[in-house]
């Protein structure tokens, strides 16, 4: 779903920032069927290529009906026919019939069959390349849609938003094919047989489209707050079970369970009024079938008691008109399947349609061997519409240079770094690494050239290898375990259960923060890049690990560019140029001895950090 | 997950299988395992059964409607065609009419009475599993993956509540509708009876394997689900570091992998599907083959009636609607069987962190916190972690706790406020075993500042004030709010867009790791425990904030007792003494300079980094040695 600017969906286009508006329900008119047709445009997309093998299960079901409905003709046949033919001695009639129900029987039930694993295989396509978009699309998505989505939101996406679809999919996509068939058999014959008796059924219909029209209504609105209030309740569990540790440790179970019960009436209300506009929408189709029946009957009554209709033609139509909306119901059933696949499609879709703040380039210049030359060239960044962070910053970080970032909260040494990195774009300016924007470099090629190393050291579950590989996938062995021994962590590895095969477990339970540091520094190591960014590396370290990596630093960025920014002066030591920040503006620039030796806020911060060594 | 941290290969059953040696209720029958779910859906059976009657007289007026068409067509209608009397017409249409307003009223009778009980038991289901994974201990958290616990609070409810509300009801009419159709055939039509009976031999069978086979499938269809949306979980929470190696391809290649993993479990479900469909089918249909010609020669033999005959494949069409039917509401069952599976599987898992049966009313809060010969090992682990431990926090002093990275502090630390329980020996608050103190209590003594500060989506007023009591009037509330942010240094909150109700947390303003450790060192000191664990708390602090936050937590520790996890000088500062944890044991308790002096390991883990600069042959290093007034002896004996 590559869909962008649709000129009606004018009001769906919203900051990535706003997840607010990922909850709205109560859409307007245009903004309602612009979603909608987002929506339906989706699933059309998906479905698209699976149009034969809808078409092949559509015949399937079709036959495994006509299998179904033979049977009872076959048995007609056997007692009008064959008996009396038996009777009298002529026993063909009974042998033909017989095969022709065994045959019926064995084709219906297999095409049964085969429908069932027909439908499946298409809905499970269907569902893989969905999953598969819609992760590809989270993760090409800029930080700074991350940073508001929650991965709560995402998650309902990926999984009971998903789960609408299936049911569509499962229950019977095709399975509609069936009754709309039997339908319009049912509704041409009796036209055939009776057309002022057809005349009543298509009456019928009046009241049917309306009451469908009623909920197609509701339901869109109601499967829609279904979709936001399971999502708020996914949200909420994510992040409880997250955060499990402070909760307990702050006794807020009993305001989280509050919490966490109120979002679930609320879920559980949305799928009341569902169930309420459903359980009211299908025996309304039931009764408007039925009273057609009676109206058929008095209607065809009436007319039999003129004389203009004969009794048996009569007895023939009322059946007709009985078994037309027998399929209804199943009809009612696809079309709330669908208004659900279609609420959540279009949550899904919404997702979908959010485009990277930060975006790959259309003819990326090739960087293949960086060498690690930064400039800055005039930039500004605000985040978003807030204020200015970085006012008019130009800076030139020649390659192999190792530079660390000095200044107090909020002076902008993350932002700088996450620029440098392209987590973010510059509002204004420039940032060229060996005199290519980086705007203008493909994702692999500046990946492969500039990697940070940020505070949080997340781990994924899987074996302490597995982690340190993520640094580069084709490591061999002896590689990543050079890494881990160059960051000092080989030893810690070695001394867990089944060394570097151990599960770090969810989140790395078992390994404490210092260590997932040095297990993300060994990531970094393995990269290899060309720019190292190392935002906060080192900050759980214990004093001899911070040693080792300061060790292992200085042979690692002998020859490449490094950013370091640290609080702790003593990685400073091993730069070759201290830049101090101050509301986005360097301050101060220099060798860390000169700056250190002179007046300055670095001299009076290099003060005070060694009087905290004692 | 680049290059996938899990073993794709790994047979089937999920991380937590192996935490449960047997998969609760997986040995159980089908019936003995959802029969768990009475105590949920007790309430909701007299609903459940009217509902059921409901469903009942709907088929039956449906059925009935085109008899009686037929029969006064036929009847009255064809007798009065001479008379012309209209009247007649009258009492038919209202019977039609009156059938046809009784089953669409049934229905909607029907859908009425079910959906308040199964949403209910689904609502109630959700926080009763919710409240008891609160209740869980941590450990187990750290072993469960969160897609998998989510997976059974969204999808597997779900399931059971689309089960409850529709499948059962249906199970049960299948059920009695064929039983009671088979016994008529029984009854009425003899041999033929006998003929159709005897397809329900093959079928049981069929059934009977089928069910075997698809609750395993499944199970490890719900399971691989659960592994997805734990990938998909990971991949958000640790987008930063995927982009930062630009691994978003190789983590959407490994989510592909599993994702195709669960599509082949998915149709390996659906073929198993299939072929019970086709068997529900076929034989059946099979035998009334059979039946047919046996029957016809019966008849033409005189043996039986035409109308019998009649009346017996009527009957079948009746009951052959239900047996089709019956595949897929077994397999609708058995779903909901392997979700209850799932479930309970949580449900039923003990929390050895318990409240105690009879707690031990905590006594009046000094502070004093002992940990005596305390082993603590993780459950699956081969070492313990921390063996024979003793150490004391006499009351209103700061102990810092020295060791290396992996030594076992933070640990230690999680036991006092009983985050873990000790695996040997006991930790003792105010001369009381903490196992037989009610968790509340002694958390509400013992508050932490974590090493990973987490934040709420919630206003920074909130995240600070989590431990502080609600019942607080609110000018103290207040109080306490601005004292906490002002020891902390995390005054910024004032200058956030909203102050400090600005919303922080996934779902607001992102901060700073400096910012979160500070907001999360402020929650830790509002709620004015006795007893403060810091575990690291100033970690992600630059020098001159440390020094701010120092100066200020000396005084607010001075009252409390407090453990400081400590990894530098400035930290270990605070404390009034210092122990080191080397290798699980203490091995020295004493002020900072006197474990300087004498304890080698101290030295090793806390001495500062000058010695290594006075290594290095950097000509940083030459410079700042020959800077004037560079004190690099002094600090060095210092370090010594």
């Amino acid at each position: 779903m590559t869909t962008t600017a649709d000129p009606h969906s004018g009001g769906l286009r919203r900051r990535p920032t706003d997840a607010t508006a990922d909850d709205a329900t109560r859409l307007d008119k245009a903004t309602s069927r612009a979603v909608r047709s987002r929506s339906l445009r989706l699933l059309g997309d998906l479905l698209r290529p699976r149009t034969r093998a809808l078409a092949l299960a559509g015949v399937l079901v079709v036959v495994a009906t006509l299998g179904q409905v033979a049977g009872p003709w076959l048995v007609a046949l056997a007692i009008d026919d064959a008996v009396p033919a038996v009777t009298d001695g002529r026993p063909t009639t009974l042998v033909a019939v017989g095969a022709a129900y065994l045959v019926a029987a064995v084709v219906g039930g297999l095409c049964a069959g085969a429908y069932v694993r027909a439908a499946a295989r298409i809905a499970q396509g269907v569902l893989l390349e969905l999953r598969r978009r819609v992760f590809r699309h989270t993760q090409r998505l800029s930080l700074e849609f991350h940073e508001s989505y929650t991965s709560g939101r995402i998650i309902s996406r990926q999984t009971s938003d998903l789960e609408a679809l299936r049911e569509l999919l499962d229950g019977g996509l095709t399975g509609v094919v069936s009754s709309l068939l039997l339908m319009v058999f049912t509704g041409a014959s009796l036209f055939l047989l009776d057309w002022r008796s057809g005349l009543v059924l298509a009456a019928a219909l009046v009241p049917a489209w309306l009451l469908t029209r009623w909920f197609q209504h509701r339901s869109q609105l109601y499967y829609r707050e279904q979709r936001t209030a399971s999502a708020r309740l996914i949200v909420k569990f994510v992040e409880t079970m997250t955060g499990m540790r402070a909760v307990q440790a702050f006794r807020r179970e009993a305001t989280t369970e509050a919490e966490y019960n109120r979002l679930g009436e609320e879920y559980r209300d949305a799928n009341l009024r569902i169930f309420s506009v459903n359980g009211r929408y299908q025996p309304g189709l039931v009764l408007i079938g039925n009273v057609t029946v009676a109206v058929a009957l008095a209607v065809g009554g009436w007319r039999a008691l003129e004389g203009t209709l004969e009794v048996g033609v009569l007895v023939a139509a009322l059946l007709y008109v009985k078994r037309f909306f027998q399929p209804i119901q199943q009809l009612g059933m696809f079309y709330n399947a669908l208004q659900s696949a279609v609420a959540a499609l279009e949550k899904v879709s919404g997702l979908l349609a959010e485009e990277p703040t930060v975006v790959e380039p259309r003819n990326p210049v090739p960087l293949p061997h960086a060498r690690g030359e930064l400039r800055l060239d005039h930039v500004t960044f605000r985040y978003g519409a807030g204020p200015v962070v970085l006012p008019d910053l130009d800076l030139r970080i020649p390659a192999g240079q190792t530079v660390a970032l000095v200044g107090s909260t909020g002076a902008g040494k993350s932002t700088l770094a996450k620029l440098v990195t392209r987590f973010y774009d510059a509002t204004e300016g420039r940032v060229l690494l060996d005199g290519t924007d980086v705007r203008d470099l493909s994702t692999p090629d500046l990946r492969r050239a500039v990697v940070m190393v940020t505070q949080e050291a997340y781990l994924f579950s899987g074996s302490v290898r597995e982690n340190i590989a993520l640094g580069r996938p084709d490591a061999s062995q002896a590689e990543i375990e050079a890494a881990a021994r160059a960051v000092g962590a080989h030893d810690f590895i070695l001394a867990m259960p089944e060394g570097y095969d151990t599960d770090v477990n969810k989140r790395g339970g078992r390994v404490s923060a210092g260590q997932r540091q040095l297990l993300s520094f060994a990531r970094a190591f393995l990269a290899d890049p060309a720019v190292l960014v190392l935002d906060e590396a080192t900050s759980s370290l214990d004093l001899p690990g911070e040693r080792l990596v300061q060790h292992g630093l200085q042979t690692l960025l002998a020859d490449r560019t490094a950013i370091i920014i640290a609080h702790r002066l003593s990685t400073v030591a091993i730069a070759d140029r201290v830049l101090v920040m101050e509301h986005g503006r360097v301050v101060e620039d220099g060798p860390p001895g000169d700056l250190a030796a002179g007046d300055g806020r670095f001299a009076a911060l290099h003060t005070a950090w060694r009087d905290s060594l004692v | 997950m680049p290059d996938t941290p899990r073993d794709r290969s790994r047979p089937s059953p999920p991380a937590p299988s192996s935490v449960t040696p047997h998969p609760a209720g997986s040995q159980l029958s089908t019936f003995a395992s959802v029969r768990r779910l009475y105590p949920f859906v007790r309430p909701a059976v007299p609903r459940l059964i009217a509902g059921f009657l409901s469903a009942l007289g709907a088929s039956l007026a449906a059925l009935a409607i085109p008899r009686v068409l037929q029969a006064m067509v036929e009847g009255p209608l064809a007798d009065s065609i001479d008379s012309h009397d209209v009247g007649t017409l009258v009492g038919p249409v209202l019977l039609v009419l009156g059938l046809g307003l009784l089953e669409g009223g049934l229905i909607l009778l029907r859908r009425n009475l079910v959906m308040y009980p199964g949403t209910r038991v689904e609502a109630v289901m959700r926080m009763a599993l919710f409240r008891h994974l609160q209740d869980l201990p941590v450990a187990f958290h750290d072993r469960w993956p969160g897609g998998q616990l989510l997976s059974r609070i969204m999808g597997d409810l779900g399931l059971l509540r689309r089960w409850l509300i529709f499948g059962l009801l249906q199970l049960v009419v299948s059920a009695i509708t064929i039983v009671v159709g088979v016994g008529i055939l029984l009854a009425t039509a003899g041999w033929l009876g006998l003929v159709y009976l005897a397809g329900a031999i093959p079928v049981t069978i069929i059934v009977f394997r089928f069910s075997r086979r698809y609750r395993v499938i499944a199970r490890l269809s719900q399971d691989q689900s659960g592994d997805l949306a734990t990938t998909v979980e990971e991949s958000v929470h640790g987008i930063r570091v995927l982009k930062a190696f630009g691994r978003g391809r190789d983590a959407l290649e490994s989510f592909t992998g599993q994702a195709e993993e669960l599509r082949r479990t998915e149709i390996r479900k659906a073929g198993s599907q299939a072929t019970i469909t086709t068997s529900l089918q076929l034989i059946p249909e099979l035998t009334l083959a059979v039946c047919l010609v046996l029957g016809v020669l019966l008849a033409a033999d005189g043996q039986m009636t035409v109308g019998t005959l009649v009346a017996f494949f009527m009957t079948t069409a009746v009951i052959n609607g239900p047996v089709v039917d019956l595949g897929m509401t077994l397999s609708m069952t058995l779903n909901a069987r392997t979700a209850v599976d799932r479930y309970f599987e949580v449900m039923e898992t003990p929390n050895r962190v318990a409240d105690p049966a009879h707690p031990v009313e905590a006594p009046t809060p000094r502070g004093h916190v002992a940990l005596s010969d305390v082993t603590f090992g993780y459950e699956d682990a081969a070492r313990p972690v921390l063996e024979h431990v003793d150490l004391e926090l006499p009351a209103g002093t700061t102990t810092a706790l020295v060791g290396l990275t992996g030594s076992g502090k933070s640990t230690l630390a999680l036991l006092v406020p009983r985050i873990f329980d000790v695996t040997a020996g006991a930790v003792e608050l105010d001369g009381v075993d903490v196992r037989r103190l009610r968790r509340a209590d002694v958390r509400a003594r013992v508050a932490v500042a974590f090493e990973d500060p987490t934040l709420f989506s919630a206003s920074v007023r909130e995240n600070v004030l989590l431990g502080v009591a609600d019942t607080l009037p609110a000018a103290e509330r207040e109080a306490r709010l601005h004292e906490a942010l002002d020891v902390a240094q995390a005054r910024f909150a004032y200058d956030l867009p909203d102050g400090v109700d600005t919303r922080i947390g996934e779902e607001g303003l992102s901060l700073s790791g400096g910012q979160r450790q500070r907001l999360a060192l402020a929650r830790a000191i509002a709620s004015r425990p006795p007893v403060l664990v810091l575990d690291d708390p100033l970690a992600a602090l630059d020098v001159a904030t440390e020094e701010a936050v120092t100066a200020r937590l000396r005084e607010v520790l001075a009252a409390t007792t407090s453990l400081v996890i400590a990894h530098r000088p400035s930290t270990v500062a605070l404390a009034d003494r210092v122990a080191v944890l080397q290798d699980g044991r203490i091995t020295a308790v004493g002020t900072h300079s006197a474990l300087l002096a004498t304890d080698a390991h101290y030295r090793h883990v806390i001495s500062s980094l000058e010695q290594d600069w006075a290594r290095s042959e950097r000509p940083v290093e030459t410079d700042l040695a020959n800077r004037p007034g560079t004190d690099r002896p002094s600090t060095k004996e210092a370090a010594l």
